[in-house]
């Protein structure tokens, strides 16, 4: 019983830490992937822990029961209403404690997650079959994502054709590039790293080779990388705005 | 109550195929549901193994495909691949699970359990099947034409729409085998209502009788709604309509907002009836009454049935719903847990000081104990959108609902072939062919599915032809590829063995394994038209698990 108590607690104290979680943002951020590991962490433990319990009362219960002839005939007593009663109730009262323990684990998590600190760096992501595109701002674009270290980065997220995922295993994170819909995510590249982003909605043939760089380099080298790209935009100059949606 | 008109088959009066495509006969419409969603899940399969090669060399770009019946797609593309993930999906869901469960199973067991001589409607059950075989066939079709249908089970909008394949075998599929269901559905819910033997009440009913009653009432609100969604898939094709196009006010959420409102009720329309399943199995094979049976029927089923409708969202926790949608979904989700947990328990609880033993069938239903842990476990990381955001659309989930679907409510439904056998046929499947067929079937799934888990944690996207990004997940897919062979391996034991002992295997009485429920203690093995030699009439002390008298 204490430790059901003590879930209990631990499951209001979380309920209350989620709400105030989001508003310690201008202490310090929290970064969503760190957050997720941990979360996913002790998800695993009640995982392994019911999993267990079922698992090995199964296993115990298949051998110890086995018919002692070949008439035999099990001897489970009938359950009493009481009995039968409490058989449910308590497992529905410890199964729904469970579920909200958790539930305010993933909400804190979700706040964390959906919350994008002040002062955020905005990049555009539009998908298309099958490449993505990542715009700066001021004609800047690009084919790969490279983002200063220790800024918080919220993406902006569209698709020109189908639907596609924006699925950023390195960060844990993913939101999809709907048509006619903004999506957004945030991530918080707090160390200098070469990863990718993938298409993880299925977008046609070419989908398992729909990717693009992503790099998070020291904020002097991305000031270099964006100076170039600036550079490089002035020479090649766009008519984005001549051209004509074709849809219309 | 029905008049059972159909000629009586003589014993040995040989096979007339005219007798098979003409019956009304319950029993005999549930064979046919047998032989269509077996012969659906062969095919799937086979396919199944052509996308596990494909993952096999998918590290390198040099794609190689092996697909059955492909004869026309180049082969150094991934849309064999496609094709092969499209009618894996669809065919075993809507080909060989819901019809397995609530055709096969349904038919042959619900009437004779429930002490009656056939459905309300046997002529509609007769259209039913057929309209399914029809689907079946539509469904097959697409290894011919030109424009194979790549568009996944699921057949998101735009790109069904927009995309190469050809829709209208999807739809139709959809269409003919939808509405088979509803049939279906309308009549065993009338059938259960209406037609239980004199002085049946509802606390007396087999578990799997209400299983079914509950799934066929998700399956009778939602399949509509199915079909109208991917009717308008259709209109927005080849009609020109805008429903799901962003660019004409339409938008491509709502579709996938319509499928999952029927789709994730459907997983319910196959997780009750193979739990009915099991509990019939488990309660027979140890001898005891099912534990704690109102907790289980309406705290566990009917609970399921009123949260089924409201969970749907967590299939769109990464399209962009609103934030506080995405939460709302992740409690109801999350509370489903309830329900499930006391279905567990019941069953877990039947197993409690029984006299258990062991023919093949219990060992499929021991197997999906401990499937039914797995598959429902690693639903509930699923069920928080947070950890969904990294989760979704990887390895993870499909691992998670291969272990609910593809394993624990398929291994129901060949446990219910080994387990009715007898009744079906006279004759045991029960043979060291079924039993080294069990185990290969055990080992080859889990060598194929912990991999994926492993990988879809680390970010191994779904539906990857090739994954020239990720070389490191490539001694899993080898993994999990051999797994499929060996599970093959199992699958043609089971199959051929199923051929042999139906003509060959040793005659055992009306009722080997002591069953106390009315289709093995009434009726002959296997039953006469109208199945019993006289009226059904029962007490109301009468229960179908009283193994202690």
């Amino acid at each position: 019983m204490r430790i059901v108590t003590r879930i209990g607690a631990a499951a209001y104290a979380l309920l209350l830490a989620g709400p105030s979680l989001a508003a310690e943002e201008g202490k310090g951020i929290i970064s969503p992937t760190d957050a997720w590991e941990v979360v996913w962490g002790d998800v695993l433990i009640d995982l392994f822990v019911i999993g267990g319990v079922f698992g090995l009362l199964a296993v115990y219960m298949l051998i110890k029961f086995r018919a002692k002839g070949p008439n035999a005939v099990g001897t489970a007593k009938p359950l009493t209403a009481g009995v039968a009663l409490a058989f449910a109730l308590v497992p529905a009262a410890l199964f729904m404690a469970d579920d909200f323990l958790l539930a305010a684990k993933g909400w804190s998590l979700w706040n964390i997650q959906r919350t994008v600190p002040a002062g955020a760096m905005e990049v555009k992501v539009v998908g298309s079959q099958w490449s993505f595109e990542f715009d700066y701002g001021n004609g800047i674009k690009s084919g790969e994502l490279v983002v200063p270290v220790g800024k918080p980065i919220v993406l902006r997220l569209t698709s020109t054709d189908v639907i596609h995922s924006f699925g950023l295993s390195h960060y844990r994170l993913k939101e999809d590039l709907v048509p006619g819909r903004i999506n957004h995510l945030w991530f918080y590249p707090d160390k200098a790293v070469e990863t990718f982003v993938t298409c993880q909605e299925f977008c046609g043939d070419s989908h398992s080779v729909m990717n693009a760089p992503v790099k998070a380099v020291p904020q002097a080298d991305f000031d270099k990388w964006l100076a170039s790209k600036k550079k490089a935009s002035l020479k090649a100059p766009s008519f984005a705005s001549l051209t004509i949606d074709p849809a219309i | 109550m029905t008049a059972v008109t159909h000629t009586p088959a003589h014993e040995g009066s040989g096979f007339k195929i005219t007798e098979w495509i003409f019956t009304t006969d319950h029993k005999r419409i549930g064979i046919l549901y047998l032989i269509g969603s077996v012969a659906a899940f062969v095919v799937a399969g086979i396919e199944a193994i052509g996308i596990r090669l494909t993952q096999y060399n998918g590290a390198d770009n040099g794609i190689v495909n092996y697909f059955v019946g492909d004869v026309t797609h180049d082969l150094t593309t991934a849309s064999a691949y496609n094709t092969a993930l499209y009618f894996h999906g669809a065919a075993m869901i809507l080909g060989f699970l819901i019809p397995g469960l609530t055709g096969f199973a349904a038919n042959y067991l619900v009437p004779m359990m429930i002490g009656a001589r056939d459905v309300a409607f046997p002529r509609v059950n007769a259209l039913s099947v057929w309209l399914f075989w029809a689907g079946i066939i539509v469904a097959l079709l697409t290894f011919v034409i030109p424009d194979k249908p790549d568009i996944m089970w699921t057949g998101y909008a735009p790109y069904s729409i927009t995309g190469p394949g050809n829709l209208s075998f999807y739809v139709f599929t959809v269409h003919l085998i939808g509405f088979s269901s509803i049939l279906g559905a309308v009549n065993f819910l009338v059938t259960i209502l209406y037609m239980r033997a004199p002085g049946m009440g509802w606390n007396q009913l087999n578990m799997f009788v209400w299983s079914i009653f509950t799934g066929l009432f998700i399956q009778l609100i939602f399949v509509p709604v199915l079909a109208s969604a991917v009717t308008l898939l259709l209109l927005d094709r080849y009609v020109g309509t805008g429903f799901f196009d962003a660019a004409r006010g339409g938008d491509p959420l709502l579709y996938e907002n319509l499928f999952w409102f029927y789709s994730h009720p459907a997983v319910y329309v196959i997780f009750l009836p193979a739990m009915g399943l099991l509990f019939e199995i488990v309660a027979t094979m140890s001898k005891n009454p099912i534990f704690n049976y109102k907790a289980a029927v309406y705290g566990g089923m009917c609970v399921l049935v009123l949260i089924s409708g409201e969970v749907w969202i967590h299939h769109l926790y990464v399209t962009g719903m609103p934030d506080w949608l995405r939460i709302g979904m992740m409690v109801t989700t999350l509370l489903i847990s309830v329900p499930v947990g006391l279905m567990v328990i019941s069953l877990w609880g039947t197993l409690f000081r029984g006299a258990i033993t062991f023919n093949v069938a219990m060992q499929y239903v021991a197997l999906c104990l401990l499937l039914i842990l797995v598959g429902g476990l690693t639903g509930i990381p699923l069920a928080m959108t947070s950890l969904t955001v990294h989760l979704a659309r990887t390895s993870f989930v499909h691992a998670h609902f291969h272990f609910i679907m593809g394993l624990m409510a398929t291994y129901s439904v060949f446990a219910a072939v080994y387990f009715w056998f007898p009744k079906m046929t006279g004759r045991s499947a029960d043979s060291l062919v079924a039993k080294v067929g069990f185990w290969f079937n055990l080992v080859g799934t889990q060598v194929t599915f912990w991999p994926l888990f492993i990988i879809g944690v680390q970010g191994m996207p779904r539906r990857y032809a090739s994954y020239t990004m990720f070389p490191e997940f490539t001694p899993y897919h080898h993994v999990a590829t051999y797994g499929a062979f060996i599970t093959a391996v199992g699958i043609a034991l089971m199959l051929g063995g199923w051929i042999w002992s139906a003509i060959y295997g040793e005659k055992v009485g009306t009722n080997p394994w002591g069953s106390k429920s009315l289709e093995w203690t009434h009726t002959a093995s296997p039953p006469g038209p109208g199945n019993f030699a006289k009226d059904v009439v029962v007490s109301e002390t009468w229960t179908p698990y009283d193994y202690h008298v």
